[in-house]
């Protein structure tokens, strides 16, 4: 499950950090930036229910599934020969 | 001419010389039958799935009639990438060699962004596995080697210029009307086996449908042959907005004859009809393969792409496969490929059936097997053409971060989709397996294709699949209790008496301690595994594998 309960060891630190990570990038450029922090974060968390959750908080309603039929019961694991780098 | 009497180099002849076979219509004494003639089976379209299946079926002692409405093989390339699991199977079916004999075997690919590669990949980077990854193989030698291995066996007719216009489904069978050059008549199948294609006629006279997403995208597919030896490696090559191709994709592959088939994504604006003239496309081609690059065109089109399925593959005796039941995208190759195992996974369903070792119900399994093999295919093709082909800002945003990460980090690397490839489908829900009782790891559960392993037998090098016996095998990992020589239908595996696991590759990779037992289907599915088999529960693992205790 996801923490949110206070949990950032310095989040003054943490969020002037943020702010001046993005600081003389272009509004697309930031975008982009963020895009890339949450990729990493999402991999640093890993854990697919905790990540699933924070999707939901962020949006803050419902997350829509993905327009597919089916959602395979199990993500499709492939055989260890398959998988790649 | 009788397909009988083309001599057997023809099969192996150019490309041009494979194209221009002519498959001759010859008379069915089934024409003259005043009642239509019965048959067990009948299949539909004699592509890469129906063939499959028909030389399955008569490998096991079925007499198959194959109806197709064309004589020729399929026209240009169309599918070129044939996976491990597909050449597997066709090994079963006696034409794998043929295909690997004939095809470019590759197991790396390389993924670019813009002028910079991004990072490779290894399908296979482990050893001890007889089958590559993918070979490389135009579709009409495919189909050529399938035709050519049909015609060995007695049991399938196949009949060319036989044009299926309306078919009537009852219990018990299907009625079919046929077309032919000198006139209509009508047989009566047992079962029926529609294999006919991704328009599939048989599915519209049945009023059924095949439905899901159609992709607003446009991609130009160029084979060219080059003049001389060309300098890239046998490697699937991916770029996302090259330089020669702004903002869309170009996947770059490798096919036998020094051919190389390019994919140029076109976008949904694109016209078709200007996009396939040579003069538009030469210049592409000289984009990426250099200025002074010598070539001739050998193959053009331009293709969007749909995710489609229909509800159900089974309807009584009528059951679908390959395109007919379902469509994908062409990122992760995946259509004849799942097609091939749809075909395998039926035809010894069939056969049991027809051979009243086991009811209909068994056939009627193969419904949800496959289909929930299709949904596993259409969402890995789905996401796939999504990654591609970001369909809003934010989703081009995250395509975007991930390439860009990819650069450095191995974990973006594993979100970068330019086609998951064609991989088995673990069948993880199968009715016909029995849950484990006993403690395993790996991927080896109930459901899952068994894993190739090099083994020896008196000395000489083997395989794990060529040891498996047509029908259900028991491996076991050192001697077979005694009850086990009294399973019907069962080849039992004794791994460390009749074969040796030299490398212990086997026992690795099936989780296996002395004593260990696996049950696999004649499909090569894993359907049940113990630690310490009792008569009892192999038994009732094979009951409920036949369905006869569903
Ligand atoms: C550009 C392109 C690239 C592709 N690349 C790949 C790839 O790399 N790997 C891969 O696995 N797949 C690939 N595919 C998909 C692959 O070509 C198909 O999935 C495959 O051909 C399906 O085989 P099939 O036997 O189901 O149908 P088909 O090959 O379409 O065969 C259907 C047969 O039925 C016959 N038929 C139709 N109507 C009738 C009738 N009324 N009566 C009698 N006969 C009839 C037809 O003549 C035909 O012979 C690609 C497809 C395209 C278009």
């Amino acid at each position: 499950m996801l923490n949110t309960q206070p949990n950032l060891q310095a989040c003054d630190d943490f969020y002037e950090a943020l702010i001046a990570t993005h600081q003389g990038l272009s509004t697309p450029e930031s975008h982009a930036m963020n895009a890339r922090l949450v990729l990493l974060l999402a991999n640093h968390i890993g854990d697919q229910a905790t990540l699933q959750h924070a999707l939901q908080l962020a949006r803050g309603s419902a997350v829509p599934t993905a327009d597919r039929r089916t959602t395979p019961a199990i993500t499709p694991v492939v055989p260890t020969h398959a998988v790649a780098a | 001419m009788n397909p009988r009497d083309i001599p057997p180099e023809a099969f192996h002849a150019s490309g041009a010389e494979v194209q221009a076979l002519d498959f001759g219509y010859v008379r069915s004494p089934d024409q003259d039958h005043a009642t239509p003639a019965q048959h067990p089976v009948v299949v539909i379209g004699a592509g890469p799935v129906g063939l499959s299946l028909a030389i399955d079926l008569a490998q096991r002692g079925q007499r198959v009639v194959v109806l197709d409405n064309d004589h020729k093989l399929s026209i240009g390339s169309r599918a070129i990438c044939f996976a491990k699991r597909t050449l597997e199977i066709w090994d079963r079916l006696g034409v794998g060699q043929r295909m690997v004999d004939k095809g470019v075997s590759w197991n790396l690919g390389k993924v670019f962004l813009k002028d910079e590669q991004l990072y490779e990949f290894n399908l296979l980077p482990e050893e001890g596995h007889e089958r590559p990854a993918f070979i490389n193989l135009q579709q009409y030698y495919a189909e050529a080697y399938l035709v050519e291995r049909a015609l060995q066996l007695p049991g399938i007719d196949i009949r060319w210029h036989n044009k299926v216009t309306a078919v009537q489904s009852r219990d018990g069978g299907a009625l079919l009307s046929i077309d032919t050059p000198d006139g209509a008549y009508q047989i009566d199948a047992q079962w029926l086996v529609a294999c006919d294609g991704a328009r599939s006629p048989t599915r519209q006279m049945l009023g059924l449908e095949s439905k899901g997403r159609i992709f607003q995208d446009r991609f130009l597919i160029a084979d060219v042959k080059l003049a001389d030896e060309a300098n890239f490696p046998t490697e699937r090559w991916f770029w996302f907005d090259p330089p020669f191709h702004p903002n869309q994709s170009v996947l770059l592959h490798r096919q036998p004859d020094n051919v190389w088939r390019i994919d140029f994504q076109l976008g949904w604006d694109a016209d078709p009809e200007e996009e396939k003239k040579p003069e538009n496309i030469i210049p592409r081609v000289k984009a990426l393969l250099g200025a002074d690059a010598q070539f001739e065109l050998d193959w053009a089109s331009v293709y969007t792409f749909a995710c489609l399925r229909m509800d159900q593959f089974v309807h009584g005796r009528v059951v679908f496969a390959g395109d007919s039941a379902h469509g994908v995208s062409p990122f992760g190759a995946r259509g004849a490929n799942s097609g091939v195992q749809d075909a395998e996974n039926l035809a010894w369903k069939l056969d049991w059936v027809l051979k009243g070792r086991a009811s209909p119900a068994l056939v009627a399994t193969y419904g949800p097997e496959r289909e929930y093999a299709a949904d596993e295919n259409l969402c890995n093709s789905t996401r796939a053409t999504d990654f591609i082909t970001p369909k809003s800002e934010v989703s081009r945003l995250f395509r975007d971060a991930a390439l860009h990460l990819a650069r450095e980090h191995a974990f973006a690397r594993r979100i970068v989709n330019s086609g998951r490839l064609s991989v088995p489908a673990t069948l993880y829900a199968s009715p016909l397996s029995t849950p484990d009782t006993d403690a395993f790891v790996g991927t080896q559960v109930p459901g899952a294709v068994l894993l190739d392993a090099p083994l020896t037998k008196q000395g000489q090098p083997t395989w794990l699949l060529r040891e498996l016996g047509p029908d259900f095998t028991l491996l076991v990992f050192g001697p077979a209790p005694a009850w086990t020589r009294d399973l019907p239908g069962v080849k039992v595996l004794q791994i460390g008496i009749d074969v040796t696991d030299h490398q212990a590759r086997a026992a690795q990779r099936l989780d296996a301690l002395p004593g260990t037992a696996y049950l696999v289907r004649p499909d090569q599915h894993v359907c049940a595994r113990w630690r310490t088999p009792t008569e009892a529960a192999v038994r009732s693992a094979l009951a409920h594998a036949t369905a006869a205790a569903l």
